[in-house]
């Protein structure tokens, strides 16, 4: 009774989580599982807070959400940057020069933007902040962003773009890019110093210029690096430079609002499709469209091959569709994946938990929807990430590294026996492709086919790529001098795998890796620790092998090749550099450098593609593989597209709300017979319990017939 | 009594100081600072000079127990371990390492918890003394074999069988209740039925079992014998009587429970998504957050010392022969 009067309003959806008026509306219902740290771009730099505050702010550019390969375009520029290169005495010169000393890029902005409502931007008659100096009474009354019932806005201006890289610059901001900016952007390194020597109110650090950040007028900014190098271009995409409102920060710096949660690191200030309104991360965030935006359009091309054409039925229409998007906090993958099936999630990925309920795999390895999701019309994309994990070899150990043959050999031998379709097929259930080198597919210079096969563990058979046979391996490891696995004086080879793995869960792992040596007669010890030890070993370079994985920053094959840069090895930068394979082959590091500078090109390409020819045959690492991702959507839910490297493509969704409500109710009546039946069973098992304590009421005693006293 | 309480809080002092210390050198026994900074700023691009950054800005600059580089009194004070103990005696808790204010994290979390906790716990006792009296009443009967059966199964099942298979059942497949989520105020009861359901159901087996061993025990006193002769009937038997006396061993166990309702149960919160207190500290743990952990660990210290205390207290309101001094 108390079940059906606290959840009767609705009586066909007892069940449903949320309001049936939200449901009615184009809102997206979604969830996060842990909270995120940091909404302030300059400091965020983690997928699940960028799937926020992707949202909210506006970096001059963008990734087109359709294209593939991956390409940029103005977001909120009227055109790409303008890009010139010059002297060292800032005299224009040629793109192909080799006296380039600074490349600088000039942005021109799409002048009537504005930013979202926020208390910041109201002024009082004399033009002052309101909001910027509350008393203590009037802070008092504040708990929440909500309470500030005046908002305003005004328009985007180029030196928010500037003030952004100037708070990038503040050394306790704790940018996670400053390192690499400092070295790019002419002038940031000084000005990282003087503005880090003690604290420097927003209004002064609004006046203050970098030799490198030039605004020219409103609407227009110069940004001048070092030398070549086109991938900043792809720096000019992330949430780094997302322009900042120096009022917003003299608003949120003032004393008692951080006690209270309301700072720039959890109340984002944008100019994006949507607005953070609400913000509790130990329960829901919520999303809604911001009312000032109006520079956004649903793409009218672009559709790469084999898309479905219904992905440009929105072609040129205003976005976003979504007006809101609650996320919900669901720490469990079980309830997640029940309440999607029950429609109250739009989207899910795929758990391992529920992977055999949602996907088969048909005999050529494909993956498919059950029958069971087709029929409630559940729809799916796969797309390999621009991920890799990767089994690394420490070059700088005097067993499994060096570059002499030998040495090379056991490696190649190594990399063919550790078997990762088997991986992929038994702790991925298939979510993966064995990768050939470090360039995941998706990337400029990965090559598919048999042009792109690593034909120092792979052969080409029958259109597709075939581990070479454990013979060959063995033959290897016996020219690398181990024959069966066994050292010249007969003692068998043992080899040191450190890993971060220590749960129950990992053991079927690490017993796999053991197998894959097996096979070679060599014998795995498996060094398990913690992941803090694990990565002092990896920066000391103190482990043998391992296993670690990198995501793209940007689509471009440096940001995956500078993981085999000498320079990068954690040996020469005293543990600081990202090789921590300790990778450094002279030529290699000398392509590299080539193409760091170079624009995609048929001779970048031909460039690349002779690097990832060394390093497979070199085998610092048995290349490991690249993931899967799968996204599980509703058939309500519209214009869905993977794009892994873009982080704003909630503006480009679309929900139809009359069918969302019509099948979550068509799903989701309630089963009445089990409660009559229990009410039943309840009141027969009372019958029987009430005589029998009137029989034991109305029992005599009976004295004992024989024996005792 | 008086006297009693507060001499009991005094002997508190120590054991928190205790606590607090085991706390610090276990934490920092598993990660150093320079760990917490590498989680917090991320894996990627994390420069030295930003790790100094993080630490100055977190007070993680400072030595953890004995500043060898200042003088006097300050060889100790200016440690983090005292800075950052003191403060947990007037309960500022200070920030989390990700900045948000912990004392209202707190004060926000625990209510969910103690909507799960308080009713689970009360409802969950009153089922528990009520069946066992029931068993006790036909104690050797078939009903006593088959409960005591019942008893141990729902013993010997995992409790995340049971919330596995309650949201299944009674979300899935008849569609009742919710799965997950909260909402705050009388809205949030569709969300509460089935995990307050679930989790007086998963404590049934022992809580039975432990009520019916105690009352038996009691059962045969001569007290029981008297009011028997007396010609009471079985129930004022055994709700005058042999309940009121078997109070005192339920009490030892019962309440000093009831202050730590309000840190919630980590796989409860966690499955039904209700955001308690119960993964609070794990979640911390996991992310390294100094900051919660310590004030987390030092509540439930005091938690518990208030449950003990409570606990003596409660002694002398159902057994006249305690007297607390």
């Amino acid at each position: 009774m108390t079940l059906i009067s606290v959840s009767g309003c609705e009586q066909s959806r007892w069940n449903s989580p949320y309001e049936l008026g939200l449901a009615k509306q184009p809102t997206l219902f979604s969830s996060f599982s842990s909270k995120p740290k940091h909404l302030d771009p300059v400091i965020s730099y983690n997928a699940n807070e960028w799937s926020i505050i992707g949202q909210v702010y506006e970096p001059p550019l963008q990734y087109h959400y359709l294209k593939r390969p991956y390409s940029l375009e103005p977001l909120t520029l009227q055109s790409m940057p303008e890009v010139t290169f010059l002297n060292e005495q800032g005299q224009p010169i040629s793109k192909d020069s080799t006296d380039i000393a600074f490349s600088e890029y000039t942005l021109y902005l799409n002048p009537s933007i504005r930013y979202q409502p926020h208390p910041a931007f109201v002024k009082d008659i004399t033009g002052h902040l309101t909001f910027a100096n509350l008393s203590a009474d009037k802070l008092s009354d504040i708990t929440t962003m909500e309470d500030f019932k005046q908002t305003d806005t005004r328009l985007l201006m180029a030196e928010d773009y500037a003030y952004a890289i100037k708070r990038m610059a503040v050394q306790l901001n704790n940018s996670p890019i400053l390192g690499t900016m400092k070295r790019l952007i002419v002038g940031l390194s000084d000005f990282s110093e003087q503005v880090s020597l003690s604290p420097v109110k927003p209004q002064a650090l609004q006046k203050m210029k970098i030799t490198g950040v030039q605004v020219v007028s409103g609407s227009e900014l110069k940004i001048r690096i070092y030398g070549k190098y086109p991938q900043f271009l792809y720096w000019l995409s992330m949430n780094f430079f997302a322009p900042i409102p120096w009022e917003a920060e003299v608003f949120y710096n003032q004393p008692g609002l951080a006690e209270k949660n309301i700072s720039l690191d959890t109340y984002p200030v944008g100019t994006g499709a949507y607005q953070l309104v609400e913000n509790n991360p130990n329960k829901r965030m919520r999303l809604v469209a911001n009312p000032n935006y109006d520079h956004g359009f649903y793409p009218e091309s672009g559709l790469s091959e084999g898309a479905d054409p219904v992905l440009l039925k929105d072609a040129g229409k205003q976005l976003p569709f979504i007006k809101e998007v609650v996320y919900s906090l669901e720490k469990e993958s079980v309830p997640l994946w029940n309440k999607f099936l029950q429609g109250y999630y739009d989207a899910s990925g795929v758990s391992s938990d529920s992977f055999d309920q949602a996907i088969s795999i048909s005999g050529g390895g494909h993956l498919n929807l059950t029958p069971e999701m087709k029929q409630k019309g559940i729809q799916f994309l796969n797309t390999v990430e621009p991920t890799i994990y990767y089994f690394g070899f420490n070059m700088a150990d005097p067993v499994v590294g060096g570059y002499s043959k030998k040495q090379r050999k056991l490696r190649q031998a190594l990399s063919i026996a550790l078997n990762f379709e088997e991986y992929i097929s038994i702790f991925m259930n298939g979510r993966g492709v064995a990768a050939q080198g470090p360039i995941p597919p998706g990337i400029f210079g990965h090559e598919s086919g048999q042009k792109g096969i690593n034909s120092i563990v792979y052969d080409w058979k029958n259109g597709h790529p075939k581990r070479k046979p454990i013979e060959v391996a063995k033959k290897l490891l016996a020219e690398a001098g181990y024959p069966n696995g066994r050292k010249s004086n007969g003692e068998p080879l043992v080899l040191h795998y450190d890993t971060a793995a220590t749960g129950p869960d990992s053991k079927a792992q690490l017993n796999w890796y053991r197998k894959q040596f097996a096979k070679l007669g060599i014998q795995l010890v498996i060094r398990a620790t913690d992941y803090n030890r694990f990565q002092d070993k990896m920066r000391g370079a103190k482990g043998q092998m391992f296993t670690w994985g990198w995501n793209a920053d940007y689509p471009d094959p440096e940001n995956f090749l500078f993981l085999l840069n000498g320079a990068q090895s954690v040996t020469q930068t005293r543990g600081a550099g990202i090789n921590y394979a300790n990778y450094d082959n002279p030529e290699f590091n000398r392509l590299f450098k080539k193409i760091k500078t170079m624009e995609n090109s048929p001779e970048r390409l031909a460039l690349i593609q002779k690097m990832v020819r060394i390093v497979q045959k070199d085998a610092p690492w048995a290349w490991g593989f690249n993931p899967k991702s799968l996204a599980l959507y509703h058939s309500w839910y519209h214009n869905v597209w993977p794009n892994p490297l873009a982080n704003n493509t909630l503006k480009y969704k679309r929900i139809d709300a009359i069918e969302r409500v019509t099948k979550q109710k068509a799903w989701n009546k309630p089963v009445i017979w089990p409660i009559v039946i229990v009410l039943l069973l309840l009141l027969i098992s009372i019958y029987p319990l009430i005589k029998a304590y009137q029989a034991r009421q109305k029992a005599v005693v009976v004295p004992h017939q024989k024996g005792g006293l | 009594m008086l006297a009693y309480i507060i001499r009991r809080l005094l002997f508190a002092v120590p054991i928190l100081i205790g606590v607090n210390l085991i706390t610090f050198a276990l934490f920092f026994m598993v990660n150093t600072p320079d760990d917490m900074a590498r989680v917090h700023l991320g894996a990627k691009q994390t420069s030295p000079e930003m790790i100094t950054a993080w630490k100055q800005i977190h007070g993680y600059d400072k030595p953890l127990f004995y500043n060898e580089k200042a003088s006097g009194l300050s060889k100790l004070n200016e440690t983090l371990f005292v800075q950052e103990s003191l403060k947990l005696f007037w309960f500022d808790f200070g920030q989390s390492d990700d900045g948000r204010q912990i004392s209202s994290d707190i004060k926000e979390r625990m209510w969910p918890s103690l909507a799960i906790a308080l009713p689970t716990f009360i409802i969950g006792l009153i089922t528990n003394i009520a069946i066992a009296l029931l068993i006790v009443l036909f104690r050797g009967s078939v009903l006593d074999s088959a409960t005591m059966v019942v008893a141990v199964a729902i013993m010997s099942i995992s409790g995340l069988f049971y919330i596995i298979a309650g949201q299944v059942l009674f979300s899935k497949i008849w569609h009742w209740v919710p799965i997950s989520g909260y909402t705050d105020g009388w809205d949030g009861m569709k969300f509460l039925i089935l995990p307050i359901l679930i989790g007086i159901f998963a404590g049934l087996g022992a809580g039975v079992r432990w009520y019916r061993s105690i009352f038996l025990e009691e059962i045969n006193k001569d007290y029981i014998r008297t009011a028997r002769a007396k010609g009471l009937s079985e129930i004022k038997v055994l709700f005058g009587h042999l309940l009121q006396n078997g109070l005192l061993p339920i009490l030892t166990g019962v309440v000093v429970v009831i202050p730590t309702l309000f840190m919630g149960s980590l796989i409860m919160e966690s499955f039904f998504g209700i955001p308690g207190l119960g993964s609070y500290t794990i979640d911390a743990i996991h992310a390294q957050d100094f900051g919660i952990v310590k004030s987390m660990v030092f509540l439930g210290s005091v938690l518990y010392i208030i449950g003990l205390i409570l606990t003596d207290i409660s002694y002398t309101f159902f057994d006249p022969r305690v007297r607390l001094n």
